[in-house]
């Protein structure tokens, strides 16, 4: 008897479709979570195998905090082009208004209201009931927990207990009215796969992951691009050009820079394999209180 | 390993390409040292990232338990109010990689309450760490982990022999525990059991052999992990599609999406639909941008059929010659997960690969002590308790028993009220059998016929002279389709002159008579699901004509023996044509009475210049039995 061998990426991508098109044959309102960054353009690109040669039967949603990187809205219009896919992009108006931004408000602050409160507001206007996220279990200690189909009370708070139990991969797509379900088909992937997936398959990503001369500012020891004249600069702070790139792309006021001359994927995945450093480090948000990502996680954030 | 110049990159992506998943989950009391394990094996394979051993260095010294020194097992506690207790309690998914495998673990804690928690964790697990202090030995917790990751179907277990630094690292301890737990472990029927010494705190027999324990001659944890062979997914067996959703961008087109549980497929392949047992024929294997070949087990994949068919969610595609059964009543192993007690005669929802139907626990046959396996009497079911019971549903659903297939025997139960899932539950096998259903559903006919034989019945007709060598070719060929398995039959002059057309000369009316009743014989047999092989001269084109009419396009195999009539009558194996030419014999083909060479004959054998055997290898080839 011949053993049969699946590779491991190829056993990824076909549980995450298998994922993808279990939520979606709970006959609910999905709506598909696009943050324009590595992860949503894996998720997306797996959404479009699953569905081939049909579009994905839902809309894209884009929590628009307008600080993103002119880059990335420039990928956003290619990308909703090239898929053939509705997007909805939604801003917390209320935030625009009070002019709520990363430096004056903090970066708790301003996540609590550009993306937590502005993601709650955008899922209650389209009644959305299946939120598909690119979320991964190798991110952060505490999501190698969270379910692949993570329940939602009303009004979108994670409860740990409340979790169901997923066994082999039979997912329980029930819920009542009000209560919705996060489904994560990355969860079983790490950033290792995710570089060597968007290599094997020639997935377009946002140029700003690859290395360039770029105007960035020293901000506590990490790296922070200008991206636009909204960054506000100290006395006698000027920008300086260096070789930089992103390893993970949100807003650009709180998305650090490193130092890397790598310029194609195959350097990039060089670099990620002998990197001493986690790509959150990157990420602000993070360490700004302890367990702080489980406290956000419970208020309604990824 | 420093990947820098293009070479190595390209080298590191085909070595990460090849490498395949394994799935284990760790299993060991509270304090046994699982955390610090699992912390060691992330740590070891280069896992953690140095801000990440920054972090973890500030956290051992606000929460760990070594003072000063790191506390791996502060890497894998996860959320704060467990942090802050002291416990983890809930399933934990990591991931690391060997230089073969990627590894994803299940972290389960040990408390007795979270039963469940570990089954979770077994459910799609291969292999199981089964953790011991060798301090204690086999406890009952050790008993009870082994029994649940034996019902979920994990057929291997590293027996972790941890803390082995405080035994002083003594070989008749190591040696006790592994006898006792062998013993113990027969009846759980694992397939492989490998026993390793350990400190997962000081790092011995992890990555390296440990110097303290020259005693041990086998592989570290991760080299055993690397290479541990857990009885892959085979792709020999018969193909097994449960179908999730229906892709029906338009009228032009319509996919039945699933991934595959079992065996392969291929374009062209004759499947079934389950439960309808409908035949049908894979058209297309539709990939992003294109089709494939072939797919096989693991792969999501979409297929369209060349018929068009009724197939919807929760049907199953199977191979056509190998369908599983399809029933409503079963017994079946149940592990209850729900603070609510389970009560017979109250109807859940049950999920069944992509089915969902009602059900109800007709009877609790008994309940499992998971500590002992003791079998007790029960009336309800309570929290982490196990059971083996009688279920009955609403309607039909197609399955196989759990220890042949964890997609197709694995179910859970859902609370109709609060939607919760309540209960796992394992499909042992059917009460009552609605195995034959399908069958009455569908119509018998050839292809059905056929199927069972495994494969195409088909009507070889040889033509040709008299001493052409239509019997020896047809005779090699019948010899070497039943070698391969194949069921054939060989009608020629021989068997059926003597009997059924007996009353039949060979006047052409006669032999325009012969060659229409062997046809319909033929017929008759390739409906039956045969391969018919007719070896007979059939000189004359319209009545060869008339017997490929009586056959579908493509079951009618023309072969034409062609020999010289010189060639022929110097060969005159029967005496037939000195017979013929003294003119003991009337109408006799080539020298009397025509004979009409085919115009297009399938197959066109020469043999007066080539030799049997060889015509005979062209034809298994052009005729596409392997
Ligand atoms: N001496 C010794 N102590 C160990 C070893 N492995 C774990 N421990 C200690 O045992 C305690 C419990 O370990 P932990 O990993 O949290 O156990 P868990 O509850 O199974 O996850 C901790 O104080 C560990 O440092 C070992 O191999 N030798």
């Amino acid at each position: 008897m011949t053993s049969y061998h699946i590779n491991a990426l190829s056993m990824l991508e076909a549980e995450s479709i298998e994922i993808i098109r279990e939520a979606v044959a709970a006959g609910r309102n999905p709506v598909m979570m696009y943050s324009i960054g590595k992860d949503s353009s894996v998720m997306l690109h797996l959404a479009r195998k699953a569905f081939f040669p049909a579009s994905p039967p839902f809309p894209l949603l884009h929590v628009d905090t307008t600080w993103k990187f002119r880059d990335m809205y420039a990928h956003r219009t290619r990308m909703v082009a090239e898929s053939g896919m509705e997007l909805i992009v939604h801003t917390n108006q209320d935030g625009l208004e009070a002019r709520v931004n990363p430096f004056t408000h903090g970066s708790s602050f301003y996540t609590d209201v550009m993306k937590t409160q502005a993601l709650t507001q955008a899922l209650d206007a389209g009644e959305f009931d299946i939120v598909f996220g690119g979320a991964r279990r190798d991110e952060e200690k505490s999501r190698a927990k969270e379910r692949i189909f993570s329940f939602r009370a009303p009004g979108h708070r994670w409860e740990p207990k409340a979790q169901r139990p997923e066994l082999w991969n039979l997912y329980n797509t029930r819920i009542k009215v009000g209560e919705s379900i996060r489904v994560f088909p990355l969860s079983n992937w790490t950033e290792l796969d995710i570089w060597q997936y968007i290599h094997q398959e020639n997935i377009p990503i946002v140029p700003l992951y690859f290395a360039m001369v770029r105007p960035v500012v020293n901000r506590g020891g990490t790296w922070i691009m200008v991206d636009d004249e909204r960054l506000p600069l100290a006395k006698g702070e000027s920008p300086e050009m260096r070789l930089v790139r992103f390893r993970t792309l949100g807003c650009y006021p709180l998305s650090g820079a490193i130092e890397s001359p790598a310029t194609t994927l195959e350097e990039i995945i060089a670099e990620t394999f002998n990197a001493r450093s986690s790509e959150r480090q990157g990420r602000l948000i993070d360490t700004d209180q302890p367990g702080s990502m489980e406290k956000k996680k419970q208020e309604g954030y990824f | 390993m420093m990947a820098s110049s293009t070479t190595d990159i390209t080298a590191f992506l085909a070595t990460q390409r090849d490498k395949t998943t394994l799935r284990f989950i760790t299993c060991g009391s509270v304090d046994d040292g699982k955390s610090t394990l699992i912390g060691r094996l992330l740590h070891e394979s280069k896992c953690i990232f140095d801000d990440q051993l920054q972090a973890l260095e500030k956290d051992s010294k606000q929460y760990g338990t070594q003072g000063e020194k790191i506390d791996f097992a502060l890497l894998v506690d996860g959320l704060q109010a467990e942090r802050e207790q002291g416990i983890t309690i809930d399933v934990a998914y990591r991931f690391f990689s060997t230089d073969k495998r990627k590894l994803i673990v299940a972290d389960t804690p040990g408390h007795e309450q979270y039963t469940r928690n570990m089954a979770t964790g077994a459910s799609t697990a291969e292999l199981a760490v089964i953790l011991v202090d060798a301090r204690k030995g086999v406890l009952t917790q050790t008993r009870r982990h082994s029994r649940i990751v034996a019902m979920m179907g994990v057929r291997h277990v590293v027996l972790a022999i941890n803390k082995m630094d405080l035994v002083e690292f003594d070989q008749a301890v190591f040696e006790r525990i592994d006898a006792e737990y062998r013993v113990f472990s027969t009846e759980l029927g694992f397939a492989s059991i490998h026993s390793i010494p350990l400190s997962a705190l000081e790092g011995d027999n992890i990555v390296t052999h440990s110097a303290r324990m020259s005693w041990y001659d086998g592989p570290p944890v991760i080299e055993y992990l690397n290479s541990v062979d857990t009885a892959p997914m085979s792709e020999r067996r018969a193909l097994r599609m449960p179908v999730q959703w229906v892709n029906r961008p338009d009228q032009h087109f319509r996919g039945f999406c699933g991934r595959i549980a079992d065996g392969r497929v291929r374009a062209g392949d004759p499947v079934r639909v389950l439960p309808s047992g409908v035949l049908a024929h894979v058209k297309d294997i539709v990939v992003w941008g294109g089709a494939v070949e072939r797919a096989a087990v693991g792969e999501s994949v979409t297929l369209t059929l060349a018929e068009e068919v009724d197939v919807s969610r929760g049907d199953v595609i199977v191979a056509a010659d190998a369908p599983p059964e399809v029933a409503d009543q079963f017994e079946c192993r149940l592990l209850w997960m729900s603070e609510q007690p389970l009560l017979p005669g109250r109807p859940y929802l049950l999920k069944l690969h992509n089915k969902e139907v009602t059900a109800t626990i007709s009877e609790i046959k008994y309940c499992e002590d998971i500590n002992s396996g003791a079998h007790l009497a029960a009336k309800i079911l309570a929290l982490n308790e196990i059971a083996v019971v009688n279920l009955s549903l609403s309607q039909n659903v197609v399955f196989e028993p759990y220890a042949q297939s964890r997609t197709l025997g694995g179910f859970i139960l859902i609370d109709k009220l609060s939607l919760e899932t309540v209960g796992a539950g394992m499909i042992e096998f059917a009460l009552r059998r609605a195995a034959n259903i399908h069958w009455q559903a569908l119509e018998i006919n050839q292809q059905v016929r056929a199927a069972a034989k495994h494969q195409a019945a088909r009507c070889v007709w040889f033509t040709g002279l008299s001493g052409a060598g239509k019997s020896t070719i047809a005779n090699l060929l019948e010899k070497r389709l039943h070698a391969a398995g194949k069921h054939t039959y060989l009608l020629d002059g021989d068997n059926v002159r003597h009997g059924l057309n007996r009353d039949l000369g060979f006047t052409e009316a006669d032999r325009v008579e012969n060659i229409r009743r062997v046809a319909e014989v033929a017929k008759l047999m390739v409906d039956a699901g045969l391969i018919v092989l007719v070896s007979f001269i059939s000189p004359y084109r319209s009545e060869r004509r008339l017997a490929r009419q009586l056959f579908a396009e493509g079951e009618f195999v023309e072969v034409f023996v062609d020999a010289a009539l010189e060639v022929c009558e110097r060969r005159d194996t029967k005496g037939l044509y000195a017979k013929a030419r003294r003119g003991e014999l009337k109408n006799f083909t080539g020298i009397d009475s025509a004979y009409e060479v085919p115009e297009a004959p399938e197959i066109h054998l020469l043999t007066g210049t080539a030799d049997s055997v060889a015509c005979v290898n062209a034809m298994m080839e052009q005729l596409a039995i392997r």
